[in-house]
């Protein structure tokens, strides 16, 4: 896959994120997820989701023209 | 036995950063943005240390005290998404212009970008004149949260002071190198007491698994956002990140990178940081009501130290106090810093200088600015009313609302300085007219229909900067040349 589209690819997924951030189906989940509640468990989740996207978008559409025109 | 630890805590942070200057190479560039030289991972703990502020360590308990788990979704999640973002579109771009310019300051970039020194000044103005509460805020936060831990023994005035004098020592004599320095230090001690002090007091509450149902029975309204967190407000909340990418302080910080690949692990791991700071004081502020409840919301901002008084005092409470004053100092040196900078390069060196200082004369005049700068905050400190903690939210609306100015720079050829005009006004016509409305309430939304006022500002300044730039010339082409060759 070149280098644009994974680029494209990984900037729908930073979108996607942004809509899961707003979990309205957990609202008045009060249940337990290994010790935490059900939304907070889920933003947890959320954060490492967001780790691994970004991630990717370090090692797969990273602006190297940046270094390049400046080293 | 606590007031021992904060003196030994600040006697290393006192000598880390005076020993910083060993290094100091005696250039401006060094001294405003430690020569360029920082790698990834300490970029990556010093821009994560200067970005977390008291609120992430003691605020965040007492407003999940109130408000539940929602706390974590509405600040903290957020963050983690939008910052690194913010850093990976804009951080990037601007390190590199800084780099092959000489950019000292956010003020130099915008001045040149648009070729106006009115607007250079307009936009020091507004982003200096929205620092002050923070820089207020850090000082009487310090002073109070030392009377607290101490059972007042040590006066409110006294905290302040020591805070000022601490700052002034190391910023003033090993500039960025020294604010730094002191930063990823401080920055290895919140986040190490944070999980420490989550431990024991969650051993001491028999688990978590236990503690959270205990909670379940009492108030099992904790567990869920319910009513106290709106739809509408979860989503508009995500534009107050956008404030990283107009504050004066993480822009210079930006600048001290070595390179643009230096940015990738603060990127990459920034949401996994702030979940780590962010989970232990969301959990222990709703757990707090198992043991107090009931409180108002002005004693809510201290139900972290009320927790650790009560299950594990002397050493820990001493260390807490240590983690609070490390969060206070790595925002307050860096906008500390951040200011000095600014007055010296963008007043002093532009209008009195025309830009000709020499590297000393540059370095005395920054030194001499952070002094005034300190003792300037500390008297002003000592008269304002502490309602001026209300307007922290206030301020990330007015650097967030700024936003559309530093993405046109950097993005949009076509934006003209009255497009920037146009924008910056809009926000602060429209931050005095919300902020009269809604400035005594921290919770104030639109209507009470759970929008923030930045989602407003933000739409109208963005506009601001379409319609100014389109009705208006376009830049000179020799202009765009120097920034999109």
């Amino acid at each position: 896959m070149k280098k644009p589209v994974r680029s494209l690819l990984l900037y729908a997924a930073l979108v996607v994120l942004y809509l899961l951030h707003n979990d309205l189906w957990l609202w008045n989940d009060a249940r337990l997820f290994f010790g935490l509640p059900a939304g907070l468990a889920y933003h947890v989740g959320f954060c490492i989701a967001t780790f691994v996207v970004l991630t990717l978008l370090v090692v797969h559409a990273w602006p190297d023209h940046l270094d390049r025109e400046n080293p | 036995m606590t007031l021992t630890i904060i003196v030994v805590y600040l006697a290393i942070v006192l000598v880390i950063g005076l020993f910083s200057h060993r290094f100091f190479r005696g250039t401006s560039e060094d001294f405003f943005v430690a020569a360029r030289t920082l790698g990834p991972f300490i970029l990556l703990v010093s821009l994560f240390g200067a970005n977390m502020t008291a609120f992430a360590v003691l605020g965040s308990a007492g407003e999940s005290y109130m408000e539940g788990i929602g706390v974590f979704a509405l600040m903290a999640s957020s963050s983690g998404l939008v910052i690194p973002v913010v850093f990976y579109f804009i951080g990037t771009r601007v390190w590199a212009l800084g780099k092959r310019r000489g950019y000292l300051t956010p003020v130099q970039y915008f001045r040149e970008r648009w070729d106006s020194n009115g607007l250079g000044l307009l936009l020091f103005i507004v982003q200096v004149g929205l620092l002050i509460p923070y820089l207020l805020i850090g000082v009487m936060g310090g002073g109070s949260t030392l009377t607290q831990v101490t059972d007042g023994q040590v006066p409110d005035w006294v905290g302040g002071l020591v805070i000022c004098a601490v700052v002034l020592a190391y910023v003033t004599y090993g500039g960025m190198r020294g604010t730094i320095w002191v930063n990823v230090f401080q920055t290895m001690v919140l986040l190490a007491l944070g999980f420490i002090t989550f431990w024991v007091i969650i051993d001491k509450l028999g688990g978590l698994t236990n503690a959270m149902s205990l909670l379940a029975e009492k108030n099992p309204d904790m567990l869920v956002r319910g009513e106290h967190v709106k739809p509408l407000k979860l989503l508009t909340y995500t534009c107050i990140p956008l404030s990283v990418g107009m504050f004066p302080h993480m822009f210079i910080h930006w600048l001290t990178a070595k390179s643009a690949s230096s940015f990738k692990p603060t990127i990459a791991f920034y949401p996994v940081c702030i979940a780590i700071v962010w989970v232990p004081s969301v959990l222990l502020g709703v757990l707090a009501h198992l043991d107090f409840d009931g409180l108002s919301a002005g004693a809510a901002n201290s139900v972290l130290v009320k927790m650790i008084d009560l299950h594990a005092p002397g050493v820990l409470a001493g260390l807490l106090a240590a983690g609070v004053f490390a969060a206070i100092m790595n925002s307050f040196d860096s906008q500390v810093h951040s200011v000095g900078t600014m007055f010296t390069q963008d007043i002093v060196r532009h209008y009195g200088f025309h830009d000709r200082m020499s590297e000393s004369q540059q370095i005395l005049v920054g030194r001499l600015f952070m002094v005034a700068i300190l003792v300037a905050t500390y008297l002003l400190s000592r008269v304002t009313d502490r309602s001026i903690f209300k307007l922290g939210v206030w301020c990330f609306t007015g650097f967030a609302a700024l936003f559309p100015v530093v993405v046109a720079a950097v993005f949009w050829k076509r934006s003209t300085k009255w497009g920037a005009f146009a924008s910056t006004i809009s926000v602060v016509v429209l931050w005095i007219y919300f902020i009269t409305l809604g400035w005594k309430s921290a919770d104030y939304t639109i209507a009470d229909s759970g929008v923030m006022p930045v989602a407003v500002i933000l739409i109208v300044s963005t506009l601001a900067m379409i319609v100014g730039s389109l009705l208006t010339q376009p830049p000179k082409a020799e202009t765009l040349e120097k920034f999109f060759p």
